[in-house]
């Protein structure tokens, strides 16, 4: 996709998205609502035009191609199951229109609802199957035309968060079986970082940053995407070199174009390790426990430093010897940090 | 051996059970409701159509039996050719209603909604046009269609436009049910043609809508007389008023009737049964 605009009178969705998918890749496009990473995929699929830009798959220019001469697979955020059909009628629904035989039609719905783990269901309809096994059903019709490309939009949303990850999962290893060029857009950050080969963060109608999970993770290029993926402290500090020095810490610059000065660090709270102190003791990162949140796993806990508040995420063991009311002393490990202020050029890989 | 000492119900237990007899006495307050609401308005409908059956199967004698006059509706031609009339006028406006209606409220629906309020408005028109009105407005080009000597059945241009607000509601109620846009987004990415996501894939989730509106134009279409008596055509409805005028065998009158209503009552069963044996389905 190169360049692709489109507005909807004077909202601009998209303002010049260009994105290249390896085949077989996975890429995630992540943003908040309003972002225009739907907006990308339905001009991918053909169910909207661009105002401008191309998109080209497999060499071919299909930017004025008809969705349903576009030889690609969607599954839909709300439950796209033909009502009036049984499960293997929705699979082999494309072969029919693709005039394939009968026989052939039955044999190849009964392989991808094998593949999705549901032909025991077969002759049921979808009000008789659960959400995620419509949507697995969903995937399995995607797949069944054996498309060139795999669009899906935001597929686990409607679903409870233990079938979501187990869906999540399932669809990553059907799409490495497959090996099938996928587009998957979501809302949530821990879908895209879990199963994506490259993650693109979208905000306002462009691409803030594409590049692997843990690239987005743990290098933001911009402080949107530090601050959408994950949580961050923005804590005071000054750059010299190549550090930023944050409350006594030195902690690397991920941008190490940065102009030295003062800035706005933002730090992981996964960097942020604590131990417990005794009354009198003092420093810089020295504070008063606010709350202890319970996650699961892990626990997140918020500290008073005095002229401003921290997030310190830590294993729930280490946690529960805390409570609000306690003083805490702090470290920061020496991640690399961005800063807020001199926004990094790191926008694509 | 020790007795048992009775722990008895705790406060959140106690306020659960009771909140539970609460429901159960709604519960029977409503059916209780429903059962006799759904008699009185039974009676109210049922009572009269029944006197209707009653006599018109009165013999000669009062208080005796005689199916006379449901034979003796074959001995009137004008009212079988009339009745003959009637029900092709009631396929046909069915069928020109369905071919116009439901592509259009389905196109509308997934490519144009911004014209949606206006065919909403144009269908609904016809509900407040007088059926006097109508027939003014019609007269002369009934006139011109009468020189070519055709048949009553051209009323049907007229049916389908009385029809209109009817079958229209009963199609949006239909189309409002199913999520058009995911349906037919779904069948495009997969290969359909705009034709083939119409016809295979939103029409036949709207079996029943569509059901419903012919059961309403054919009740329509059988009831109908202002229009057709204005216009000097001979449909069922005005058979039945020639026959009320000329003769005294009031028994045709309500056999006749009564057999517009068991029609129209045999095709609401169907209905029924088809969309008991769809929701069953799928």
């Amino acid at each position: 996709m190169e360049g692709l605009r489109r507005h909807y009178g004077p909202v601009v969705a998209l303002d010049g998205v260009d994105l290249t998918v390896g085949a077989g890749e996975l890429v995630a496009l992540l943003g908040p609502s309003g972002c225009g990473k739907t907006t990308t995929l339905r001009l991918l699929a053909g169910l909207e035009d661009a105002d401008a830009g191309s998109i080209t798959v497999g060499g071919r220019d299909i930017t004025h191609v008809p969705a349903n001469r576009r030889d690609m697979g969607m599954v839909f955020q709300a439950y796209s199951l033909f009502p009036h059909m049984t499960v293997r009628q929705n699979v082999a629904f494309g072969l029919r229109l693709r005039r394939v035989s009968k026989a052939e039609r039955d044999r190849r719905a009964l392989e991808m609802l094998d593949l999705v783990g549901l032909s025991q269901q077969a002759e049921r309809y979808a009000h008789q199957i659960s959400g995620g096994q419509q949507q697995r059903v969903a995937l399995a019709r995607a797949l069944a035309i054996e498309p060139q490309v795999l669009l899906l939009d935001e597929p686990l949303s409607a679903l409870d968060a233990k079938v979501r990850a187990q869906l999540r999962d399932q669809i990553r290893r059907i799409q490495l079986e497959v090996g099938i060029t996928t587009l998957f857009v979501t809302h949530d950050q821990e879908e895209a970082l879990a199963i994506a080969d490259r993650v693109g963060v979208m905000k306002d109608g462009r691409i803030e940053q594409l590049g692997p999970p843990t690239e987005i993770y743990s290098r933001p290029g911009t402080s949107f995407v530090a601050e959408f993926v994950g949580l961050s402290n923005r804590l005071a500090g000054t750059v010299s070199g190549s550090t930023v020095t944050v409350r006594g810490y030195d902690l690397p610059l991920v941008d190490l174009s940065t102009p030295p000065g003062p800035v706005t660090a933002l730090v992981r709270p996964e960097a942020v390790t604590l131990a417990s102190s005794s009354d009198g003791e003092s420093g810089p990162l020295t504070g008063t426990v606010i709350a202890v949140t319970f996650l699961g796993a892990t626990s997140r806990v918020t500290v008073d430093l005095g002229d401003t508040t921290i997030l310190a995420q830590l294993p729930t063991s280490d946690a529960t010897a805390l409570s609000a009311g306690s003083r805490v002393t702090l470290a920061i490990r020496p991640d690399p940090v961005l800063v807020s202020g001199a926004e990094s050029a790191a926008g694509e890989e | 051996m020790a007795p048992v000492t009775a722990l008895g119900e705790t406060p959140m237990a106690a306020s659960v059970s009771g909140r539970r007899g609460m429901q159960a006495r709604r519960r029977r307050r409503l059916n209780l409701f429903r059962y006799v609401a759904f008699t009185l308005f039974g009676l109210f409908f049922l009572l009269p159509f029944l006197a209707m059956v009653r006599f018109s199967l009165e013999g000669s004698k009062l208080g005796t039996w005689s199916v006379s006059a449901w034979t003796q509706i074959v001995s009137y031609p004008g009212l079988l050719s009339a009745v003959e009339i009637t029900l092709e006028l009631a396929v046909i406006t069915c069928a020109v209603m369905l071919v116009l209606l439901v592509p259009t409220m389905i196109w509308v629906q997934l490519r144009v909604q911004w014209i949606s309020r206006t065919v909403e408005f144009l269908c609904l028109l016809p509900l407040t046009i007088p059926a006097i009105a109508l027939v003014v407005g019609l007269a002369p080009v009934y006139n011109r269609i009468r020189h070519y000597q055709l048949s009553a059945l051209q009323l049907f241009w007229a049916y389908v436009i009385l029809a209109l607000p009817y079958a229209y509601r009963a199609l949006s109620a239909g189309l409002v049910s199913i999520d058009v846009t995911t349906l037919s987004e779904a069948a495009r990415s997969l290969g359909a043609s705009w034709f083939t996501v119409m016809v295979r894939v939103i029409a036949p989730n709207m079996r029943q809508a569509i059901l419903n509106a012919l059961l309403l134009t054919t009740a329509l279409v059988l009831g109908e007389f202002t229009i057709a008596y204005l216009l000097l055509y001979t449909n069922m409805q005005v058979a039945l008023y020639a026959i009320s005028r000329n003769t005294p065998n009031a028994g045709v009158l309500f056999s006749t009737s009564a057999a517009s209503l068991l029609f129209a009552l045999f095709l609401l069963l169907i209905l029924s049964y088809v969309g008991r044996r769809r929701r069953g389905r799928g």
